[in-house]
C-alpha cells in the first residue's frame, strides 16, 4: 500500500474532471425558453390536447398521427373534447404555429434535440424568409 | 480480504432484491408520467372519404388524341405532390409520365400495330399491383400494401433509401432523390410535403385526395381518358367500361396484377 497517495490523488483528479461541467456551469442555468404564439394561434385559444400534455407528448401525439394517417387513411382526429381536427402535421399543426423559428426551434434548441420534420414538412406558410 | 461463502450469499441475495424491487418502482414511475397519447382521443375517417376495397384505373387510348392532354395530367399530378423538375435525366422524378406503346407494351408490341398506338403516347404510372413485388423487396415495410383499398403506399418517414424496391419493379415507377427535391420544385403545394434526399417516391394513387372526397388529380384534367374506381365493385364505371372493352394491362406475364387498365 505504498502508492496510496498517489492513488487517492489520481482519484480527486479524476472526481474532478469528470464532475467538471456540473460545477463550471452552476448557477449559470439556461433561462427555459418562451415561445411565440401566432396571432391565428392565439386566437384559437387551445391546442389538439391541453397545453402541458402538447408539450411534453406532442412527439408521440404527432407518431400516432402519422401511422393512423398513412396506414390506416384515417383523417379525422377527435380530442378529449369532442373537437375534431385534420391529423396532419403540415396542415393542422403548422398552420397555427407557423412560426417555424420562434416556436418549434426555440424548445427544440433548448432541449437540443433536431427533428427533422422540417427537410419534407414544409413550415406553413413561410414567413420572413 | 477473506470473505465466507455464508458472507457472500447473504451480498448476493440482498442485491438481488434491489435489483429485482426496482423494476416494478421504475415501471410505476413511468405510467405515473404517462408517455401515451391521450386514450380518451378516436380517430375517424373525413365523412365524404371515397372508399373501395380495390382502386383502379381504365385508361381509354382511343381518347387520346395530343402530347398535350397527358402533358396536363403530368402537371396536375406534379403540382399536386410537389415532385421536383430535374433536368438531368438520371435524376429525374416521376410519378406519372408518357411513353410509347412498345416501351408501356413491350411483348404485346409487334412490328405492325395500329397507326393511332404508334403514334400516340400513353400515360404510365405505379400500377398498384395486386402482388406487388416491390413491397416484398422493402426491407423496411417503408412501401405496403393497403388491405382495405389495394394501394401500393409509401411511408417515406421510414424509407431508407436501399433501392430494392426500384430493383424489384418491372414498371420504373420509382424514382429516387439523388438530390435535394427542394430547391427544383417551382411552384409548392403548401398542403403537401416534400420529399428528402435518398428517399424514393412513386405515384400514390392520390391517396391523400381519396380521404378528402376527391378524385385522382390526373383523373380530374384526363378530359375521360382516364377513369377511376372500385375493381371489385360490378357496377363501377371502372367495371362498366371493363366489361364492354377489350383492355390489356402491363407486363402481365410477370404475375404482379397491374390495377390500371388500358383500353387499345
Amino acid at each position: 500500500m505504498n502508492d496510496k497517495g498517489k492513488i487517492v490523488t489520481g482519484l480527486v483528479i479524476f472526481a474532478a474532471l469528470v464532475t467538471f461541467p456540473f460545477w463550471y456551469n452552476l448557477g449559470k442555468a439556461a433561462p427555459p425558453p418562451e415561445v411565440v404564439l401566432t396571432e391565428k394561434a392565439k386566437a384559437a385559444g387551445e391546442c389538439v390536447m391541453p397545453k402541458e400534455e402538447i408539450r411534453t407528448e406532442h412527439m408521440q401525439l404527432l407518431d400516432v398521427w402519422r401511422d393512423t394517417q398513412v396506414r390506416d387513411g384515417q383523417t379525422v382526429y377527435i380530442n378529449a373534447k369532442g373537437k375534431a381536427y385534420t391529423m396532419s402535421l403540415s396542415n393542422t399543426c403548422l398552420d397555427c404555429h407557423s412560426n417555424y423559428k420562434d416556436f418549434c426551434d426555440r424548445c427544440h434548441a433548448y432541449a437540443s434535440t433536431d427533428p427533422y420534420c422540417w427537410d419534407c414538412h414544409i413550415d406553413n406558410p413561410k414567413e420572413g424568409e | 480480504m477473506e470473505r465466507s461463502r455464508r458472507e457472500f450469499l447473504k451480498i448476493a441475495g440482498v442485491s438481488a432484491a434491489i435489483g429485482l424491487g426496482t423494476g416494478p418502482v421504475i415501471e410505476a414511475v413511468a405510467a405515473a408520467t404517462g408517455h401515451q397519447a391521450a386514450p380518451e382521443a378516436q380517430v375517424a375517417h373525413h365523412p365524404e372519404a371515397l372508399k373501395a376495397t380495390r382502386w383502379g384505373m381504365v385508361v381509354d387510348t382511343r381518347k387520346i388524341e395530343s402530347a398535350e392532354q397527358i402533358e396536363r395530367m403530368v402537371e396536375a399530378c406534379h403540382k399536386e405532390h410537389n415532385v421536383p423538375m430535374l433536368e438531368e435525366a438520371r435524376h429525374q422524378i416521376k410519378w406519372i409520365w408518357e411513353t410509347h406503346f412498345h416501351n408501356a407494351f413491350p411483348s404485346q408490341s409487334t412490328d405492325r400495330i395500329s397507326e393511332h398506338l404508334e403514334h400516340t403516347l400513353l400515360p404510365v404510372m405505379c400500377n398498384h399491383c395486386e402482388n406487388p413485388p416491390c413491397v416484398r423487396a422493402c426491407p423496411t415495410k417503408a412501401t405496403f400494401k393497403r388491405e382495405s383499398d389495394g394501394i401500393v403506399m409509401m411511408d417515406f418517414h421510414r424509407c431508407i433509401g436501399c433501392r430494392f424496391c426500384m430493383a424489384a419493379c418491372p414498371y420504373g415507377s420509382r424514382s429516387f432523390n439523388f438530390r435535394d427535391p427542394r430547391p427544383f420544385i417551382a411552384e409548392t403545394n403548401k398542403a403537401y410535403p416534400t420529399r428528402m434526399k435518398g428517399v424514393v417516391e412513386k405515384c400514390n394513387f392520390c391517396v391523400e385526395r381519396l380521404a378528402v372526397g376527391k378524385l385522382p388529380a390526373c383523373v380530374e384534367v384526363s378530359e375521360g381518358i382516364l377513369t377511376f374506381g372500385d375493381l371489385n365493385d360490378p357496377d363501377s364505371e371502372v367495371s362498366q367500361l371493363l366489361k364492354e372493352n377489350y383492355a390489356i394491362r402491363r407486363k402481365t406475364n410477370l404475375g404482379t396484377g397491374p390495377s390500371v387498365y388500358y383500353i387499345v
